[in-house]
């Protein structure tokens, strides 16, 4: 290559970095950009196909009412917290589902036994697969399902009491 | 009224920042002998309007001047005396006021120190210093002003997030920006370079030691921040691969291959564009990540949260001192004069293999930092790059380094074969092989391997020394004459080499943790890694602006009492918000970390951790940046007396 034009590439690549950047600021400012928000490629989507053992899609999609998904496992501290609230809105008659993500069987046993079991029906992700069909960033995490079955609504760690009313009212609607 | 003079200070900093851009740069342009003497001058004017300006905030962060808006929005009447100090440069303003400061402490610093300079380039170099500063103390001034008023006064202030009310924070932006701004010497001496169309040996001699001080910096301020992530955020991690740390990572990356290129151009008057390129390189991705980063684009914990507008400007600024720089090295490089060729097999040939892995090591953390960024930009796709795909890249680049880096010293310059260089080294290869073996009865292959590397960069690094002191092939007397008689950037290099074998070592141990999350009441004892952990009790304990529970943990080892851990979780008053308190104790050999998290019907939540070699990751790069300074002790000898024409002197190994 010619030795000029190869002292100029650095310059070229600045120079498409700077655009770059200056088109990113640009869309933050018309909030047509968002670096900060992690949507998940599930919302307004139908929930993805997975069975498991304890349940899978097609137990979800017989139901034809909202359903809360929430994943949790027993090394978590934070789902430790979260546990108590999901007992709570159990006990207020919300349907929870439980996926143990990443988690062995006797730990997931015991943790549901030691910190209540708020949850209809459990399933095992061990291996994390189903995990990743769901775009989950980390446990816990909590999905609204409505009735036709389209995931509506998510929730990355321990429900806040914010999102608490939330649930409550999506998932009886 | 001191906020106002803080504030006239800074618009004086500027006024001589102008000058000192312009007066010597058409001085040296011209040859005007007397511009180019008014340099030194302007700078320190530039550096006390600075220095005042700053102490202005100070004073005003000290004396809870709440009617500042700065300060109202991260102070608070009972914050400690040392975090209202260190606040000053906590917030976003102080921490950009505070990084013209820096930039000025430099200029300064060639003024004071640069009087061997030929005139023209130190007028060069300190015009360009001044150049930048005038940018971002342009900025500090229209955009982000600390001494705004606010008004009302509140009556008291909001105070400062509680994670960054510690004494390992409070230290590490000052350190870790003299490292990322030290850059802007090196810098300064590449663009002035080539503004002369100049660069011959006595360059790389000057520029070294100034990278050497930039680089011990940001290796120390790395290490202070890594191991502030690993005791106050309570994890245990130590290395998240954030946007924020690579944005550190990157220049050190590029600023060590700097270091080492610029020993080419020193020694054999070779490599000289690439050695411009990355000084340039190193300056720039400093400038953007320290800027980028507040600017809200990258995603982060660490981040500022910030207003966009900020960022155009800032952009604006990076582009003209970014893009100028390259500009004019498109346009002048080609007057360097091309560098010679030479073997493979060599001293300069390994400094540019480390040259070509390092700079690959960047590329590809540049490329996972901001490809999340672009895949947003371009086909709207959200996608996150983690700690898997660094490590799954990075190994296999850093694994020749460390391979070559105990090889490297070894070769002799202009023309060396690889045979003898080995043979030297085969009971360092021994060694290596054994310690591998021995981690492996314990440890997965990729650690077992890292743990052979690291005992291979340590003990060659000392063979080097002892090479050198012909140790056992000469009278021990003799040996320990020519000790004595070795220069301290031998020593330099055998600490930084070394150092970096014990960071690995203690990267390598990292990975065999033992952690636990366990739920237990006053008066139980679990067992987590082979050893007991009583939980003795839980009391309340009260601090200037916290409450805190404490927990006692009393570890022992087959009944023997090893330490007392007193983990805290405090929850602060005026801003709502708990941090926990891990505690750690340490034996250099392994770390046991305790965490008290939630309390539920009097049991307590706690997260327990035994990690093997832990303080090595920081006790290494501590030798690296001691190994940095030794040879900066040595090289002030040097620099006292250069000579602009001496030839190169090839060492060669007797």
């Amino acid at each position: 290559m010619n030795r000029r034009l190869l002292l100029l590439t650095p310059l070229g690549v600045a120079a498409i970095g700077g655009a770059s950047f200056w088109a990113m600021l640009r869309g933050m400012r018309t909030g047509s950009f968002d670096p900060r928000g992690i949507p998940s490629q599930m919302i307004d989507k139908p929930l993805p196909d997975f069975a498991l053992e304890g349940f899978g899609r097609a137990d979800i999609l017989v139901l034809k009412r909202p359903v809360v998904l929430n994943f949790f496992a027993s090394w978590c501290v934070p789902c430790i917290d979260e546990a108590a609230t999901l007992v709570t809105l159990n006990r207020a008659n919300v349907p929870i589902w439980g996926i143990a993500y990443k988690d062995k069987i006797p730990a997931t046993d015991a943790f549901l036994t030691k910190y209540g079991n708020p949850y209809r029906r459990v399933a095992r992700d061990l291996a994390g697969q189903v995990g990743i069909e769901w775009g989950v960033t980390g446990v816990p995490e909590t999905y609204i399902i409505d009735a036709a079955g389209i995931v509506r609504w998510r929730y990355s760690g321990p429900l806040s009491e914010q999102a608490v009313s939330v649930v409550t009212k999506l998932a009886t609607a | 009224m001191i906020p106002e003079l803080g504030h006239f200070a800074l618009a004086l900093a500027i006024a001589f920042a102008v000058a000192q851009a312009i007066l010597p740069l058409w001085g040296a342009h011209r040859g005007n002998a007397r511009l180019m003497q008014a340099a030194p001058a302007l700078a320190l004017g530039q550096l006390i309007g600075l220095a005042a300006s700053f102490a202005c905030l100070v004073w005003v962060s000290v004396t809870d001047d709440f009617s500042v808006q700065n300060i109202a929005e991260n102070s608070h009447t009972l914050k400690p005396l040392l975090y209202k100090i260190t606040g000053a440069w906590g917030s976003h303003e102080g921490s950009i006021l505070f990084w013209c400061l820096i930039l000025s402490v430099c200029g300064g610093a060639v003024a004071l120190f640069g009087g061997p300079l030929p005139a023209s380039l130190r007028a060069r170099v300190i015009g360009i210093l001044g150049f930048t500063a005038f940018g971002f103390e342009l900025f500090t001034l229209i955009e982000s002003n600390p001494f705004a008023r606010i008004w009302p006064p509140p009556l008291d202030g909001r105070d400062m997030n509680p994670l960054l009310q510690d004494p390992g924070l409070a230290s590490h932006p000052p350190i870790l920006y003299l490292g990322y701004v030290g850059f802007a010497v090196p810098f300064a001496f590449a663009v002035a370079a080539l503004l002369e169309g100049r660069i011959d040996a006595a360059w790389g001699r000057w520029v070294r030691p100034w990278t050497l001080a930039a680089w011990c910096f940001l290796t120390s301020g790395i290490a202070l921040g890594s191991w502030w992530s690993y005791y106050v955020l309570g994890w245990g991690g130590y290395w998240f691969w954030d946007p924020v740390e690579n944005a550190s990572l990157l220049p050190w990356l590029t600023g060590t291959a700097l270091l080492h290129s610029a020993i080419v151009v020193e020694k054999r008057e070779a490599l000289k564009t690439w050695t411009v390129l990355l000084a340039i390189g190193t300056f720039a991705l400093s400038l953007s990540g320290t800027f980028l980063v507040r600017s809200g684009i990258l995603n982060s914990v660490h981040s500022f949260a910030n207003d966009p507008a900020r960022g155009v400007f800032i952009l604006g600024l990076l582009a003209l001192i970014i893009g100028g720089s390259l500009l004019i090295f498109a346009l002048r490089a080609p007057t360097l004069g091309s560098s010679g060729l030479f073997a493979p097999i060599s001293r300069e040939g390994a400094l540019v293999l480390n040259n070509i892995l390092l700079c690959s090591i960047a590329a590809v953390v540049l490329t996972g930092t901001l490809y999340p960024l672009f895949a947003d930009l371009l086909m709207s796709m959200k996608i996150s790059v983690g700690p898997p795909f660094f490590q799954a890249t990075v190994l296999p680049l850093a694994a020749p380094v460390f391979g070559a880096m105990a090889v490297a010293p070894m070769l002799s310059w202009k023309r060396a074969t690889l045979g003898p260089a080995l043979v030297r080294l085969w009971w360092v290869a021994l060694v290596a092989l054994a310690a591998g073996l021995f981690a492996s009865l314990g440890m997965k292959a990729v650690p077992a391997l890292a743990m052979g590397a690291a005992a291979w960069m340590i003990f060659g690094a000392l063979a080097e020394i002892i090479e050198r002191v012909r140790l056992f092939r000469v009278p021990l007397g003799n040996s320990v004459a020519r000790l004595f008689a070795l220069k301290l950037s031998t020593f330099g290099t055998t600490l930084g080499h070394a150092g970096l074998g014990v960071t690995v070592a203690g990267l390598a141990g990292m990975s065999m943790t033992v952690e636990q999350v366990v739920l237990v009441r006053p008066g139980e004892t679990v067992q987590v890694a082979g050893y007991d952990w009583h939980l003795a009790g839980m009391h309340d304990a009260k601090g200037s602006n916290y409450n805190a529970r404490v927990a006692t943990i009393e570890v022992s080892r087959d009944g023997a009492p090893i330490v007392t851990l007193s983990p805290e979780r405090r929850a602060f008053t005026t801003q709502t918000m708990t941090t926990t308190e891990a505690k750690i104790s340490t034996n250099f050999v392994r770390d046991l970390y305790a965490v008290l998290g939630e309390e539920r019907d009097g049991a307590a939540v706690l997260r327990l951790h035994m990690n093997p070699l832990a303080p090595w990751i920081w006790l290494g790069a501590l030798i690296m940046a001691m190994g940095g300074f030794c040879s900066l002790a040595d090289r002030r000898l040097r620099i006292a007396a250069p000579t602009r024409a001496a030839a190169p002197t090839a060492l060669s190994r007797t």
